[in-house]
């Protein structure tokens, strides 16, 4: 027996663990890496409840969250790559066009 | 034995989440990910979804962690780049997240009731899972096929567009 408040914070530790990467990493693959972490963490608590509630339905979001996933990471990697070949870095401070 | 279970696989994640934040070269930090995405598809087993934890590995630390060493290996990344954006980071980033994290542990301690999480206490076998997603859930099923495909095109054109620009210039 666990009580459902261990995996809660299990998942809030890994989320803030994201969120602190995506906020201190300047490579652009690392911070893409940090948002896999949150969702990770998310999927968790999803996971945590549905056990809880004795609902499925949690584990088939959780399914869904990671075909999100995957169609964002092959997205967002095309992207990385489309943005290492015009500018030619993959450091997040030398992309900035739209910086006033 | 659920809970040093629980423990074992917890330290793990954590460990292996704060070793991606500490390394500097991006490949250290994509087998600090596997890591964490391995001890969380044991984290599921032990509630019992074992769908989710066999799709976590296969998915999550085979294909999407594969495309992320690849893209790594392609464009050549090396050690990243310290600079003054990320030092500002640093400092009122990471003691707001400890800050963060420390409160809202102790407010799920404080206020989130008496719930207990057995070992197997969900039938998540994936024929169960199967039924629910072929039946209640068939629409958002179909609707996400359309999206991984839109996906895939997506990526086909960035990744080749840019490729063909180089050619004309080139």
């Amino acid at each position: 027996m666990v009580p459902l408040s261990y995996y809660l914070i299990l998942s809030g530790i890994l989320f803030a663990c994201g969120v602190t990467g995506f906020l201190i990493k300047r490579n652009i693959i690392t911070i893409f890496m940090s948002i896999e972490l949150m969702l990770n963490g998310v999927n968790l608590s999803f996971v945590a409840f549905a056990a809880q509630w004795h609902a499925l339905s949690g584990q088939i979001f959780v399914f869904f969250v990671m075909v999100v996933a995957a169609a964002e990471a092959a997205v967002g990697l095309a992207i990385i790559i489309a943005v290492y070949r015009t500018r030619e870095t993959l450091n997040v401070d030398q992309v900035n066009l739209l910086k006033l | 034995m659920h809970l040093i279970l629980f423990l074992i696989f917890g330290a793990v994640c954590v460990a292996g989440a704060v070793n991606l934040l500490l390394q500097h070269h991006p490949i250290d930090s994509a087998l600090s990910l596997v890591v964490v995405m391995g001890a969380l598809a044991a984290e599921y087993l032990l509630l019992g979804a074992e769908f989710v934890a066999a799709v976590q590995v296969i998915v999550y630390a085979g294909a999407i962690m594969v495309l992320f060493v690849f893209v790594i290996m392609l464009l050549n990344a090396g050690e990243e780049a310290r600079s003054g954006g990320s030092r500002i980071a640093w400092v009122i980033g990471v003691p707001g997240m400890l800050l963060g994290g420390i409160l809202m542990s102790w407010v799920l301690l404080k206020h989130s009731g008496t719930g207990q999480v057995e070992v197997g206490s969900l039938p998540g076998s994936p024929q169960d899972i199967g039924w629910l997603l072929f039946h209640d859930f068939l629409l958002p099923f179909e609707v996400t096929s359309i999206l991984v495909l839109i996906a895939i095109m997506g990526a086909v054109v960035l990744a080749s567009h840019a490729q063909s620009a180089e050619k004309k210039e080139g």
